[in-house]
């Protein structure tokens, strides 16, 4: 039993940690929130250079990490600085089944090297957080020499505006929810039609219409019908890594109301004399511990079997969105109005928290998932 | 970051697990685990065996007798016993008294009290809430007069946990009663309770039974040789202790095993004709439960894990105790709710070895409300979870 970090995931926690205090103060957030493509192209590229990307990824993959707690490491340091580069969206959901089916290898260099953006054009209209719900449809049929045919349409894709890859999942036998049947397949973004737009709390995403896409056979990855276990190891990879970077932005409310409170008088003393607060603040304190805790847990058994994976990974973001609203709700009550202001930084974390609920699944769809799981693994002890 | 136990803590949980099942008498069990009444001979019973293993004192050096566990070893050998349904030590002695007078008691204290305590010859009591001092524990009165010799204490103690049982009490008592702070001038005796002038006078508490006592104290004479440490120093030594009555304080192996128990009981419940455990409701109220239980299990880990590291436990032990506690009453929470009607019929008697009766309703459900009722006092004990959130407040967040 050893909680520490090694070495090297120390010395990535440290690079991650000078880059955001030195480089990326939050008026430098809000500049590149600002910007057309929601990020800035020049930090996605210093971060990738510090090996940032690279260590969401296994050696075999051209990575030097891909670990669970290096994704934890990375994702829980990138939230202090409420990062809005593709670091999900590329790194993780858009990278893994690229390094994990093999081949695209220079593709995937230039991921790593933040020189090529790729994206994760999985969920659809009706589909909700549903893992399998895939109407999109991928035919082979070989005319003109093209080995496959993709129509369909996927929503809220992560910068999947700005990609110039999208990894797009589709089905070529099956009915819409079904496990079986699903194929992955690399799509030059130019092939799709796009709409991009803003989130609600900075970072872009988009809608993606596939109107008979044409692709060789090398665009599919992996082997046909057969994705879904891909699908859902991505799906868990990017849910601990959410999860992390929720608990990084509670440690920010956290740290910033407390801040608040020893300073801001009021009745003659400073808030953080009121025990009425004071209790209010330990609770939030507990929760992050325990969110944390859950956190830790997922990390160290993402390459594990998949029923405890997926039981721990789904306990873990069910806290990131049980724990990270009452931390973001708290955070701001405790502040009081200044907390409601565009200009003061906490509200973009608090607000990126409360998000976070909707990407990948939220407090329920992960209870449930939990509840599943759980009876699996019961009914196989 | 290793979150697998060492093949040697893995040997250990083997070694406890096996002896356990060997040395672990079944009928103790089955009382343990079907909830019903111990008495002071199932504790003597359970201590025996423990001290023929060498295992009794779990907080004391090897020297002194003791197990000379590591923090993991600890929380291992907690979560076996309660998994195989072993009693709990009775901890005053053990682990309360003990630990003080290995770091502060002298020699002669040392050698009179450590053995017998761990030979059971003496079952000893905590002195310490009053009915004016509970959170508040500082502002206690109880009073400690020097008279040559001899101290003559005169006050009232409350809350002594199975003082009926016991025939030593050690006590805080006010004996600088103009001292600058009420901290200062608070003094730590023993106290022989056969000495004239202490009376044990039981309380009933909400679920019916009697494990709590007030103990009364007119003009009894207490040698000054019982005294701890120095006069007025009784604070520093009262705090001390507390520190070793948070030590697994989480509670993770008892609440493990009841989240066990809540499933077996929902499952064996229906509810619109299926299981209660596969209503939606139900079951995603005992799955955040799990969820809360599994993320504690970790959080207690790191914080035990620290402690191997000579690391003091600080702050985090408040506020495992929040969060176990939390747990611990969700449990019995969901347990009583489980029951549905079942929870209502009130039969004291079966909580007797050898019952012969029929129960109402299903056969594990006796004690289930009472539980509940009783399980009110862990966020009360051991300092009351306000006072946690207070201590957590002042030295974690600095406020």
């Amino acid at each position: 039993m050893d909680f520490t970090l090694s070495e090297e995931r120390r010395m990535l926690l440290e690079t991650t940690d000078r880059y955001i205090r030195d480089r990326y103060p939050i008026e430098t957030r809000q500049a590149n929130v600002q910007r057309e493509e929601g990020f800035n192209r020049d930090t996605w590229k210093e971060l990738a250079d510090l090996g940032l990307v690279g260590a969401l990824l296994p050696p075999e993959a051209g990575g030097f990490g891909g670990a669970g707690e290096d994704l934890a490491v990375v994702f829980e340091a990138l939230a202090r600085g409420a990062v809005v580069e593709p670091f999900l969206a590329s790194g993780v959901l858009g990278a893994w089944p690229l390094a994990r089916a093999g081949g695209h290898t220079s593709v995937l260099e230039q991921v790593i090297a933040g020189e090529a953006l790729i994206a994760f054009a999985h969920g659809e209209p009706q589909g909700r957080y549903g893992p399998s719900y895939v109407a999109a449809t991928a035919a082979s049929n070989g005319e003109g020499g093209w080995s496959w045919t993709i129509n369909g349409r996927k929503t809220v894709v992560l910068n999947g505006d700005t990609a110039d890859w999208l990894i797009v999942s589709a089905r070529v036998s099956g009915h819409t929810d079904e496990e079986e049947g699903l194929s992955l397949f690399l799509v030059p973004a130019g092939m799709a039609e796009r709409r991009g737009y803003d989130s609600v709390e900075g970072g872009r995403a988009a809608e993606v219409i596939l109107s008979d896409v044409r692709l060789p056979a090398e665009n599919l990855l992996g082997e046909s019908g057969a994705a879904y276990p891909l699908i859902e190891e991505t799906l868990a990879r990017g849910a601990l890594a959410l999860s992390a970077e929720a608990l990084g932005l509670m440690e920010v409310c956290k740290d910033m109301t407390l801040e608040y409170l020893k300073t801001r008088k009021q009745f003659g003393r400073p808030l953080g004399a009121f025990q009425a607060l004071q209790h209010r603040m330990v609770d939030m304190a507990l929760e992050i511990e325990q969110a944390r805790s859950s956190v830790m847990l997922a990390a160290g058994r993402l390459e594990g079997e998949r029923i405890e994976r997926e039981r721990t990974v789904s306990a873990a973001k069910h806290l990131a969105g049980r724990v990270g609203r009452l931390v973001a709700e708290e955070a701001i009550q405790l502040h009081g109005g200044v907390a409601m202001t565009w200009e003061y930084a906490l509200a973009h974390f608090a607000k990126r928290l409360v998000m976070i609920d909707h990407l990948l699944g939220d407090e329920d769809h992960h209870l449930q998932r939990f509840m599943a799981f759980s009876r699996m693994q019961e009914a196989s002890s | 970051m290793d979150m697998n136990y060492t093949p040697e803590e893995q040997a250990f949980r083997d070694d406890v697990r096996a002896w356990l099942a060997a040395e672990l008498p079944n009928p103790l069990a089955a009382k343990v685990k079907g909830g019903k009444r111990l008495h002071r001979e199932d504790y003597l019973t359970w201590h025996a065996l423990l001290r023929s293993r060498g295992w009794l004192a779990q907080h004391w050096p090897v020297e002194q007798g003791g197990a000379g566990w590591t923090p993991i070893e600890k929380h291992l050998f907690e979560e076996e016993c309660v998994a195989a349904g072993a009693p709990r030590v009775i901890p005053f002695g053990l682990n309360m008294l003990g630990p003080v007078l290995i770091a502060f008691g002298s020699d002669t204290h040392k050698a009179h009290y450590l053995p017998r305590i761990l030979s059971d010859e003496d079952w000893w009591a905590q002195g310490y809430s009053e009915p004016g001092a509970g959170s508040d524990l500082a502002s206690l009165r109880t009073s400690a007069v020097r008279d040559g010799d001899h101290y003559i204490v005169n006050g009232q103690k409350t809350w002594t946990t199975l003082g009926h049982f016991a025939n030593k009490l050690f006590c805080l008592c006010r004996t600088d009663p103009n001292a600058a702070k009420p901290q200062e001038g608070i003094s730590f005796l023993l106290i022989d309770m056969d000495s004239p002038g202490v009376e044990v006078r039981p309380i009933i508490t909400l679920d019916g039974e009697h494990e709590v006592n007030e103990v009364w104290l007119t003009d009894v004479r207490v040698p000054a040789d019982n005294l701890v440490g120095e006069e007025n120093k009784g604070w520093t030594y009262a705090k001390y202790l507390l520190t070793y009555e948070r030590t697994g304080i989480a509670g993770v192996g008892y609440s493990k095993n009841a989240l066990g128990h809540l499933k077996r009981v929902a499952a064996a419940q229906s509810h619109n004709g299926a299981p209660l455990s596969q209503d939606p409701l139900f079951a995603a109220r005992m799955a955040k439960l799990e969820i809360d239980l599994l993320a504690m299990e970790m959080f207690n880990l790191r914080v035990v894990a620290a402690a191997g590291e000579g690391k003091a436990p600080g702050p985090e032990s408040s506020l495992l105790k929040i969060k176990g506690t939390q747990v611990r009453q969700e449990t019995t929470h969901l347990l009583r709710r489980a029951l549905g009607p079942y929870a209502m019929p009130f039969l004291p008697e079966q909580f007797d070895e050898g019952w012969n009766g029929e129960p109402v309703g299903p056969d594990d459900a006796g004690p289930i409300a009472t539980q509940y009722f009783n399980m009110r006092k862990v966020s009360i004990y051991g300092g009351s979870n306000e006072i946690q959130r207070n201590i957590v407040s002042k030295h974690m967040l600095g406020l």
